[in-house]
């Protein structure tokens, strides 16, 4: 007899091991494919190249260990944003201007409330920024609500905005002229011991942060009843409707978490104290359309997205010494693609796993 | 009037590609098949296109307006086989749509970065123009007309307006347009007599592939002098035209239109007297078309005519 606690928590279920396997093994065809392209495109240094992306961050040792924890930190908060807005049946591919608005005020309230303490000043930022990608979020989630709008374009116009609109921010507000960039933050995420654990490399507390955002948002969605309406809006809104729960006003609240997340992803990367600025450029922020390939890999779960967001961030460490090798970074982004490809697969992956699992189950009895 | 017609030559050379692109979506969505890839199928259109182009510019092969036809045929082609990956994931696979999609969309800058910085060592890849008329004999001396159309323009321009009149023909008086909507709206009936979905999705997927492909190197060439791998986000505007224009290819050309207009002011504001002459910053006429789409949208979203098949796979046990 196994306690009950374990029979309770459904991370060992067969959903969830069904779920892991195929993502697993959209990752090896996606790495084969990988080494197919190098092959192709320089065969003589192929597996040496090969076996760089394989030992990704550990090839700088302990540094690169704390610069893929400080990679994957942004882009688990968007994975969580776009992955939290997947389960409630909404495609958030806004989670680039929900950042970058993030960003703004971090590095606004970083910059401007000096009169804070350091250990509060931190944090006030970091609620400026979920506050301001929530805020990002309620326009195409009242739009999505009331007017039927949908919410890819939506959050795709937001995008633009959301740029154009900080770029003007920036400069006229905390503006490097030399740099066309922001100035530097007084605010400063605390370190918690992971610059002792992994000396010279970027990461700080923010990455704990991250962990712990991932914690509360398994929470909500698997063990609140809010979660569960929310998903249930997901799965059939009139049905949910029918059972009394107030769609609209849960369309609403999802985009607004989706946004918040976004927004702290990016004051997680704002405040990390390591030289990153806000740039005055007309492009996208990149952390927002990666949360897209974290949260399909993590499969929209909170504990997948976040082992997602450590593998991309992994592969992507690994890219950067693929360069001493003679070839192009670009490669782990056309396997991070084929991955997500094969991962699109995952239904009929998942149906004949299920097979197989009933089939054997039906042989025991 | 000269800055009007400088005006609407340049509205020109944003609308058309939008209206390529939204109607080659069309075709997939009213086929049953959702095509967020359009953004990654223009990139890849444009990639081969503008290699094509520079490696027949360098070695001397091809040049005029025969070079940009046959640079049009590669990216029509590259981007119908790049689409057919869509195809199968969604039709084959029963593949979530959106995911394939975005898969797609990952994969296209970085294949086009990656092999033009292999072969080449740089990414951006260099190209002449050489295809634009200043001026066409006898059509161009035409009172309004001939300044607007036949001034300052591409033979691309014209081929945006016929394929546009070819999808109205295509969609709305043919056979296989009334078999490709009946696949978008109930593919279980339209299964019952005898219609080949599954034919009929590939064919809609690969139609709005080649015509993405197309209209990726048709909005590179007017407005760049290299590519770089990216096509400004274009294919996700192209998705809002689209939408915008209700799934109807007449619609959709007013919405291209319409966004090319303020995409233009946006981008030449500086020359137009009274609107410089406004203390306005500029990254707010950046920002226009993209809140007027908002609000248009606002408005024009609650009868949505979406296909109701849209995005859904085939599941022939539903008949």
């Amino acid at each position: 007899m196994m306690p009950k606690w374990i029979g309770k928590s459904n991370l060992l279920s067969e959903k969830n091991i069904v779920s892991l396997t195929s993502s697993i093994s959209a990752i090896l065809v996606g790495l084969l494919f990988g080494l197919v392209i190098l092959l192709i495109s320089n065969p003589s240094q192929a597996f040496a190249g090969f076996k760089t992306i394989l030992f990704g961050g550990f090839t700088g040792g302990f540094k690169g260990v704390g610069q893929v924890l400080y990679f994957a930190t942004p882009i688990i908060m968007t994975g969580l944003s776009v992955g939290f807005a997947f389960k409630t049946g909404l495609f958030n591919i806004g989670a680039s201007g929900q950042f970058i608005v993030g960003a703004y005020a971090a590095v606004l309230v970083g910059v401007r409330l000096t009169s804070l303490p350091p250990s509060i000043h931190w944090i006030v930022a970091l609620l400026a920024a979920a506050a301001a990608g929530g805020l990002w979020a309620l326009l195409p989630g009242i739009l999505k609500a009331y007017a039927n709008v949908n919410e890819v374009i939506a959050t795709i116009m937001m995008n633009y905005i959301g740029m154009y609109s900080v770029n003007y921010l920036v400069t006229r507000t905390v503006y490097d002229q030399l740099r066309n960039q922001s100035i530097s933050t007084v605010a400063v995420l605390p370190k918690w011991g992971l610059t002792t654990l992994f000396p010279r490399s970027s990461v700080n507390g923010g990455f704990f942060i991250a962990v712990f955002m991932v914690i509360v948002v398994h929470i909500l969605i698997n063990k609140t009843t809010f979660g569960y309406e929310l998903k249930a809006c997901g799965f059939n809104r009139e049905a949910s409707r029918y059972a009394g729960i107030n769609a609209k006003r849960n369309i609403v609240l999802s985009m607004v978490i989706a946004g918040a997340l976004a927004g702290i992803g990016a004051g997680l990367l704002f405040l990390a104290g390591s030289g990153k600025h806000i740039e005055v450029v007309d492009i996208l922020a990149v952390e927002g359309f990666n949360g897209i390939p974290v949260a399909l890999l993590g499969m929209s779960s909170p504990i997948g997205i976040l082992f997602a967001g450590l593998f991309i961030a992994y592969v992507t460490q690994g890219g950067f010494y693929l360069q001493l090798s003679n070839f192009v970074p670009e490669v782990i982004d056309i396997i991070i693609a084929a991955i997500i490809y094969f991962s699109a697969f995952a239904l009929i992956f998942k149906n004949i796993m299920s097979k197989l699992i009933k089939g054997r189950k039906e042989q025991k009895q | 009037m000269s800055t009007f017609y400088f005006l609407f030559q340049q509205t020109m050379f944003f609308s058309i590609p939008l209206l390529v692109v939204a109607l080659g979506g069309m075709f997939s969505e009213r086929s049953g098949v959702v095509n967020i890839a359009l953004e990654g199928i223009m990139i890849m259109g444009a990639f081969s296109g503008i290699f094509f182009i520079n490696a027949c510019q360098t070695n001397f092969a091809l040049n005029g307006q025969i070079l940009l036809i046959a640079a049009l045929c590669v990216s029509a082609l590259t981007g119908m086989v790049f689409s057919l990956l869509h195809a199968y994931a969604a039709i084959n696979m029963n593949a979530d749509q959106v995911i394939s999609g975005t898969a797609l969309n990952m994969f296209a800058p970085a294949f086009a970065i990656y092999v033009a910085r292999m072969i080449q060592t740089v990414q951006q890849i260099q190209f002449k123009n050489e295809f634009r008329f200043d001026f066409i004999p006898f059509l161009g001396k035409i009172p309004v007309i001939g300044p607007m159309f036949f001034q300052n323009t591409y033979l691309t321009t014209f081929l945006g307006l016929i394929i546009l009149g070819i999808s109205i023909v295509v969609l709305n008086k043919t056979r296989f347009g009334l078999r490709l909507r009946a696949c978008g709206e109930h593919p279980q009936a339209a299964d019952s007599v005898g219609i080949k979905v599954r034919w009929m999705r590939y064919a809609g997927v690969m139609i709005s592939g080649a015509l993405a492909g197309i209209g990726g190197l048709i909005f590179v060439i007017p407005t760049s002098t290299n590519f770089n791998a990216t096509v400004a986000g274009y294919g996700f505007l192209a998705l809002a035209v689209l939408i915008f224009g209700q799934w109807n290819p007449k619609r959709i050309f007013f919405a291209a239109l319409l966004f090319g207009v303020m995409k233009t002011l946006a981008a030449a504001y500086t020359g137009i007297p009274f609107l410089s002459n406004l203390p306005i910053p500029s990254y707010f006429y950046k920002m226009t078309p993209y809140i007027a789409t908002l609000i248009v949208l606002a408005f024009t979203s609650k009868n949505s005519q979406s296909p109701k098949a849209a995005g859904q796979p085939y599941d022939q046990a539903g008949r």
